[in-house]
Formats: C-alpha cells, structure tokens, sequence
C-alpha cells in the first residue's frame, strides 16, 4: 500500500503521520514534496497538520494553490484517497475539495486538549472500521477550527450525509460546552460525496498507539489503508 | 539606538552603551587607540553582562559540570547528556525577562524561538520546550495584560514551529510586578556521534549567513537585557526582536538537513549581540580569526552602518562554517527551503577580526581579549541588615476551618491549576507526550527505545528570598523528587539565574548563596549542571525581584511501561506518605496566601533523606508497584492530597497525627503514594530498607476527600474542590 504524506515547508504532524503508516501499520510510505505535481504512485494521500506557509493570512489559504495540489485535486477527482488533518483540513475546504471554512476559534485561543467525536457516518473509508454511533477520543491543537457554512449549504450537507464526525459530551450527547470551538453543527469532520475525501480537525495520528495512553485513532488510518487497497484492487 | 555615523567615540558614548569608564579604559588599552563606534558596540555587546557573565563568572566555577553522561557541559550553545540507546539529549534553558516585560507576546516568542535555536544549532531535533513563568500580582498595572500576552507569544511560536510545550511552572509575587521573568527551556535529541558544535576551524573556509535578512529591530538587546527598569524602558521597546516562527521552522528543517551533508564545520545561531557574538565565540572557541565583508550580509533595507548590522538581533538566523570548496551543498539547502543564505567573510589565521562596510574597515581587533579576557567581577556581597527580623520564627495562626483553608489555598493563582496556560500550548505534537502539562514531570518517549525522558523545572522563590542558601538547595532537590515520582533518575540540569542588581552587595549575597545551595544539591545528588543562563537587574526603580535560580532537570525512565501517575487511579489502594513531617511553615503558601505572612526559615533541606527517597521511589516505581505517585511542595499535605484526588476524581480517606496547621507544612523530602493493598506491605518493607519514614494513612475511593487530623476533621467534596481549582486562574484574569 502507497501512501504520500505532503510536506508543506510548515507542515509539523508530518512526520507524526509517517510514524503511524510507517510503524505502526507497516505501509510503504513517503513524503511529498509541496512544489512538486507529483505523487509518486501515492495510492492514499494525507496532508498534515501545521502551518503550510505560515499561514498568517488564512489557515492552508496559500497552500490550496501550491504544485502539489493540483496533482492531489487530480487525485482527488479520479476517485483517490485524501486524508486532511488540521491543517490539511483546511488546506482541503481552501482547495474546494471539501465544502465551508474553518474560521478562528470562538473563545479566540488555541486549544490544546482531548475531545469526544461521535462517529456519524461509518460507510466512508475512512471511518469503516467504526461503529456509526460510536464515541471517541481525540485530541485537538488549533487555533482556527470553528467550522462554518451558510445555513442552506449546512442542511445540504445534513441532507447529504456529509457530516462524519461530531463533537459531543462523553457520553455521546451534543452539548454546547464540549463543542469547544464552535463548530456550526458541531462539526469535527467532514467527507465529501463519494467518500473519498475526507477532512478533520482532532488528530487521530495523536492518539494511534498505547503507550500514548489512547489508540482511538489507529482504526481511521487502517481504514483509510484498507479502503486504498481496496480502491487499487478494483483496478480503477 | 541609532548611530550616527559621525558619532564621536568616548567614555560618554561608551556608558551609553553600558562600559564602565574602567572598561572604556580598558578597550582602549587593548587597541592602542581610540575604538571606532562599531568596536565600541561590538565590545559592550562582548562585555554585557548577558553575555560575559562577568558579574556570575567567579560563583558559576561552583557548579559540579562533569559526571557519566555528560558530553558536553557549559560553554556550548547548550549541553549534552547521553541518555542510553545511542541517543544523546541537549538541552538548555534562558531567560528572556526584560524583552517580555517591554513587549510581553514579542518578547516571550522570542524567547522560545532563541532557546530553540541553541538546541537545533548543535544538530538536535528539539522534542520539548518547557516555561518557567513569575508574574506579578494580578492587580498590579497591566499585569493581566502581560500574562495574556506571555501565554500567547509562548503558544504561537512553539505551536507553529510544532514543539510540545510540556510542561513549567507559572508563579506570583508582588515582587514581579515591574519585572516578569520568562525562562524558556528546550530539549533536543540526536544520535550521540551526530552532535555538532560551534567552534570555526580550517583557515580559508567559508563563513556563511542563513536565514532571515537583517533589520533595524533588537539593535544592542544584550546590553538592554544587562540593565534594570525605570520610566524610560518604554522608549527601549524597538530593541526588542519580532519573531516568524515559520521561519523558524524552516530554518530548523534546513539547518537539520544541511549538517548531513558532512560540509559543516561549526555553526551557531545569531542569539543575543547577533552577528557578533555568534562570529567573536566561534572563532575564540576555535583559536582562529575571521573577515567579514558586511556588504554581503542580506538586509532588509538598505543603508544599514556595520554598527547596526553587527548589532541588530533580527530573528531566525545562523552563522556557519563550510568546509572550503563544499559550500554549495550547504547553500543548495537553503535555497530549496527558501531562505537567504550568502558567504559573508572567510576563517583566518592569527586570531583577529576583521570587518568591512563599503569598501572600509570599520572594525580590526584581536578575538581572544574580547572573548577568554573580557572582565571579570568579584563584587561584594554582604547578607541583608534585616535579615535575623526576616527569619525569625513566624506565629503559625491555627486554621479554625481547614476545609476552608484548603480550598481559600486552591483558589489562590499561585495553587490553582494552570491549565487555562497549558491548554494553549500544543503539548501533543510529535505523538511523544507520555505525561503532558499539570503533573508532577513532563514524561516524552524516547521513540524505538522503551526509555522516557522526564523533565521538569522547580524553584521556589520566597524561600530564597528568606534563605538563599536553602532556596538553592532546595529547588535541586524539589526536581529530583518530581523526576522520582515518574521513575525518572536525573542526569543533567540547565538553570536560569534571576536576579536583581548584582552592584548591589545583598544581591549578590543572594546570587551566591543560591549558587552555593545549589551546587551542593547537586553534589549530593549527583546531578551536574549542564548550561545554564544568568539573568541580572532584575529590578525596576529600585525595587528587586525574588532571587529566582529556576532549575530545569532531565531524567531518564528506563521502561516506561511503569510509569505512576501524580494522581489516584482507583478506589480501594492504600495510600502511604512517605518522608517526615516537621511542621515547618517559614515561607509556606499557607502563611504567606492566607495571613500575609512571608517570614521564618524555609523548611530545612535534607539531601541524604532526599536521596534515599528519590532512590526509593525508583525503586518502587521499576517493580510496578506504584499505581500513584505525587511528590508535597507548596501548600504541604492537604493541598497535595487534595491534587491526587482531581486527576480522575477519585477520593480518599486518610488520617494523620498531626495538626490543623500541619497540614499545611512544608517539610521536604515528602511524597504521597498510592498502591494497590496487595502491594503494600512490600511497599513498606521496602522503605524501611531504604531507610525512608512511611507510614499507611488511608485509602482511596468515593467522591469526598477526608482528612482526620489531631483534635478534628477535614471533609470536602472533591467535585467542589476541583470546581474551586480549576476555575480560579482564568475567573482572577477575567479573559
């Protein structure tokens, strides 16, 4: 299984993301460089958290039009895997490959803490080895993940199944506090209509091994690998 | 600070730069001649306090540096320490207290990128920063102002460079209210044989610049950073450096990249006194001289004077030694990360600098005298006349209700939990935070070995302000303990010296007496001091800060599997308290937060029985016989029992013989440890062993901690104080 992991000279989950593909889950994995249009056979294709060039405009506002991009939007159309996390997540609403914005936070800080994200969708690749219903852990770190949209766009992407992953209380139940940046609908994470898309602000590569106290987050990644092999099994 | 390029040179101009007259003389003694402006900048940079440690230098050599681990002690941008496995740490902590009171989010950003640059200048990647933070009291005049500023520089820099803030400390005294300290530390890895150092060698190799261009801002910010406060520190806000932390970030991975390609000699980072004292160290280490053509140095905008440009402390740049003929490969890095990188000048023989702007010499002056020779002070130091009034024995008012104490305690900005600070900081970036922010040491695993690294920083302020001596002693002994409480044996400490104005006798009285504590800790205890930072004139109108010697000590875990936490995990275990109570308030939180009373000898600090505990609890902690672990400080037994319960909101019921105000004491050498009862008889025997006074006073479980003590009760529901804890420190800012 290929999987590129892009490298924005800002990007710093980078090498957090190799670690789990590479180590933890054993795939053939290597970075792509952001000002090159080229994969290099990428079959799943992640982009990390981080501040791709700075950002001091928008969050991935720079990066959306940056040479690799084009070759993930390419990617992206002929049915292909893309994984954003953070950073990458913006990048992918900047770069029109997933729907809205993510705006700053509503306290107006960075948040640095663990949250719980009820599994909404569990047909996606990447949320396939889940239980729909089912709640998880994970921690976020950003400044700018308060997702929004205009009202009408928000009940088409209800209508339309979008919505993967919502913040929600421990128990499962929504509840304002625990939407700890304010996210129209709650909003942790987002697919696009075919599924194969797929953007979120938590970071499950920070909650993929034991030793870390919470593995939450591998079965997104070994999802994402099955789902890939799948995709290339089926000689698309 | 601007300079004329017509500026006459003489002692006049020189004191404005911070030379003594004696000093002056000196300069011009060593030259034969009068200087000309840019060596006179260059020399008072040299000479700063910052950077000569001149005033410190005669106390530092007190210090034990050497040990097992050590590769590398003071003297390097930072220390080394190897840590088994073929990896090597290398840490430092400094200080950047004055920028961050001027302009506080600039100023603490700053900070942490500088500390970066010591650690990834030596060929490190840097896994870990930590902050030691001392504010003032919240009313005080844009106090509040200052920490949200301090929080936010902190978090904005580290977070996008993509460095865990793992943990620190956040403090308050009204003696910080017109000088806040900010002491950044950072820790970075590398394989032991890949360490690189900054010494220039090889006459004819190239001398080249990296990174940012250079600007007008941070002109002459050592010297700035050597002086105390008064009405006029607003007009020194242009010497403070802006920060670009992608920069940064950039720079790190070009800088990490451009070492493997075997081309680099030496290299250093433009920290405090930029271009100058980067290029003066490298060459004194090294034994060489150099020529610096400043034509070649990328500006920002034109028409900078050779004063300027060697002066100017503009951000995120390095200076670099190249192997003659392989430069190239350096330089092709550099571009393809997209920074400014040129060859400025060349490495010489015979020990002297030469530096040149449009086609002039402005500067040609031997290295060594500025460097090895530069002053050195044996400033008088004299004990306080006040100071028999100051310890003596305080009246210990007996607390009618100590569940009301208790949570009064846990209200106050100095005891409440400081997660409204941590939570800001990214602390899970790099997926190598065992034990994140709140505990009592950070915990990061040493990924494909099963070792951690624990880290933390400890000092304790108002002791060393009553008994310098004890403080110093003191805050070593405080960070072994918390390393103990992971399992962790310590291997090296960085410390940040503050104080206050060192030609005053008492200060420096302060300054060598916590040194002295100190260095005898980490005799005791076998800990050396690897580098380390000194911060004087700490002061502002007169009025000095607490003398603060923050330390900051590494330790390695050797399996991680182990690892108690600081609070209880489950109902049911037997909780034990470990060390031995005296009933020592002189300096404690209780007096001072809730009687206003900051007087009397700090707890008495025994090493051997420091010793024998921290060896104890590692010992219990590599059998898995711990479930928790948590070591008692600041606001003694109750508060720290009152900790354990909020991790996961498990209570406890215990008892004590001791009394009401007992509770609150301080003593040292203390932990409290939580063990399942199946393990706690061996628990015992082994401290019996080990020569550690334990005794079995409770157990853990439901929703209320309750204390029984001598002549009473104390009951509290742990939700309630919880709520108390958590809720204080960003209700008290008001943000």
């Amino acid at each position: 299984m290929r999987c590129g992991v892009v490298v924005f000279p800002g990007s710093n989950c980078d090498h957090d993301v190799y670690h789990v593909l590479k180590h933890v889950l054993d795939q053939e994995v290597r970075f792509l460089w952001h000002d090159e249009p080229r994969l290099h056979g990428s079959e799943l294709v992640v982009l990390p958290g981080g501040w791709s060039y700075g950002d001091y405009l928008r969050g991935g506002a720079l990066a959306a039009l940056s040479p690799v991009m084009g070759a993930v939007r390419e990617h992206a159309e002929r049915g292909g895997l893309v994984l954003g996390i953070c950073n990458g997540f913006q990048v992918l609403t900047e770069a029109k490959l997933l729907p809205g914005a993510l705006r700053p936070n509503r306290g107006q800080r960075f948040e640095c803490r663990d949250v719980y994200l009820r599994v909404e969708r569990a047909d996606t690749p990447f949320t396939r080895e889940y239980a729909a219903g089912q709640v998880l852990r994970m921690p976020i770190a950003h400044g700018e993940g308060n997702y929004e949209h205009f009202p009408y766009e928000l009940d088409r992407l209800e209508r339309d199944r979008l919505v993967a992953l919502r913040y929600v209380a421990p128990d499962g139940a929504l509840a304002d506090e625990w939407n700890v940046n304010g996210s129209a609908r709650a909003i942790a994470g987002l697919a696009n209509a075919g599924g194969n898309v797929f953007g979120l602000m938590p970071h499950p590569e920070r909650c993929a091994e034991e030793v870390l106290g919470n593995s939450d987050g591998l079965a997104l990644f070994a999802g994402a690998v099955r789902g890939a092999a799948q995709l290339a099994g089926a000689g698309r | 600070m601007s300079a004329p390029a017509e500026a006459v040179v003489d002692a006049k101009r020189a004191a404005e730069m911070g030379l003594s007259g004696e000093e002056y003389e000196r300069l011009t003694g060593l030259l034969g001649r009068t200087p000309s402006l840019t060596e006179l900048g260059i020399t008072s940079a040299l000479w700063s306090e910052h950077c000569s440690y001149k005033s410190s230098k005669v106390h530092l050599k007190n210090f034990p540096t050497s040990g097992a681990h050590v590769l590398q002690g003071p003297g390097e941008n930072a220390g080394v320490v190897d840590v088994g496995h073929g990896w090597v740490a290398v840490f430092k902590m400094e200080s950047h207290n004055h920028p961050s009171f001027i302009e506080p989010y600039q100023g603490a950003a700053t900070g942490v990128g500088g500390i970066l640059r010591d650690v990834f200048t030596m060929g490190a990647r840097p896994i870990a920063l930590l902050d030691s933070l001392r504010f003032g009291e919240l009313d005080a005049p844009r106090m509040r102002s200052l920490i949200d500023g301090v929080v936010r520089g902190i978090g904005t820099y580290g977070n996008c460079v993509g460095i865990p803030t793992v943990g620190g400390e956040t403090g308050f005294h009204r003696s910080y209210n017109g000088n806040i300290l900010v002491n950044a530390f950072a820790l970075g890895i590398a394989r032991r044989e890949r360490i690189f150092k900054a010494r220039a060698a090889g006459v004819g190799n190239p001398i080249l610049y990296a990174g940012s261009r250079t600007g007008r801002d941070g002109i002459h910010g050592a010297t700035m950073a050597s002086d105390s406060f008064d009405a006029e520190s607003e007009k020194k806000r242009p010497t403070v450096q802006v920060g670009d932390p992608f920069t940064e970030k950039v720079l790190l991975e070009a800088c990490l990249e451009a070492m493997r390609t075997g081309a680099i000699v030496a290299i250093q980072d433009m920290g405090a006194a930029g271009l100058t004292s980067s290029t003066f160290e490298m060459a004194s280490r090294g034994g060489v001289g150099f020529r610096l053509d400043l034509d070649r140095v990328p500006l920002r905008e034109p028409g900078l004077s050779a004063y300027e440009i060697m002066l100017s402390e503009s951000q995120e740049r390095m200076v670099i030694v190249a192997q003659r003929g392989k430069q190239e490969a350096v330089t092709r890095v550099f571009q393809r990360w997209g920074l400014e990188v040129a060859t400025i000048g060349e490495v010489t023989a015979g020990g002297r600098a030469e530096i040149r702007r449009g086609g002039r010499i402005e500067a040609a002056m031997a290295i060594a005298p500025l460097t090895d020779q530069a002053p050195v002070y044996h400033r008088p130091a004299a004990p306080p006349a006040d100071l028999a009034r100051r310890q003596a024995p305080p009246e210990v008012p007996v607390p009618d209700d100590p569940g009301a104490a208790l949570a009064r305690l846990l209200a106050t900005p100095e005891l409440a939990s400081k997660e409204w600070v941590w939570r800001q900081y990214d602390h899970t970036v790099r997926t190598s935070t065992v034990v994140g922010p709140g505990g009592d040491a950070a915990v990061l695993l040493l990924k494909g070995t099963p070792t951690g690294l624990a880290l933390t920083s400890d000092v304790n302020p108002v002791y060393c302000g009553l008994d310098p001596r004890a403080g110093g002693r003191q805050a070593v002994a405080e960070a072994v303990r918390n390393l103990a409480c992971v399992g962790a044996e310590p291997v090296g400490l960085t410390d940040c010296l503050n104080f206050g104005n060192p030609e005053n006798p008492e200060i420096m009285w302060q300054l060598r007496e916590c040194v002295l504590g100190m260095a005898e800790a980490c005799r005791a205890l076998a800990v050396p001091v690897v580098s380390g930072n000194v911060s004087l004139y700490n002061e502002t109108e007169g009025r000095s800060i607490l003398p603060t010697p923050t330390v900051a000590m590494v330790g390695v875990v050797p399996d991680l599997g182990d690892t108690p936490e600081a609070h209880f995990v489950r109902a049911g275990d037997r909780v034990i308290l470990l060390g031995e109570d005296r009933d020592e308030h002189g300096g404690s939180a209780y007096l001072r937060w809730l009687h206003g009373i900051e007087q009397g000898r700090p707890p008495a600090v025994d090493l051997d029985a420091e010793g024998r505990l921290a060896r104890l609890l590692r010992a219990l902690t590599g059998q898995s016989l711990l479930h928790a672990a948590h070591d008692l400080s600041e606001g003694g037994l109750a508060v720290a029992l009152a900790e354990a319960t909020f991790g996961a909101r498990v209570g406890a019921r215990v008892a004590v013989p001791l009394g009401a105000a007992a509770l609150f004491s301080e003593s040292q050498a203390r932990a409290l440890i939580a063990c399942s009862p199946a393990h706690a008889d061996r628990v015992l025997e082994h401290a019996q062993r080990a020569g550690v006074p334990a005794r079995e006073i409770g157990e853990t479980g439901g929703d209320r901690l309750e204390i029984a003590f001598d002549g009473g009760r104390l009951e509290a529901e742990v939700a309630a104080l919880h709520r108390t804890w958590s809720r204080a420190l960003p209700e008290a800012l008001g943000l």
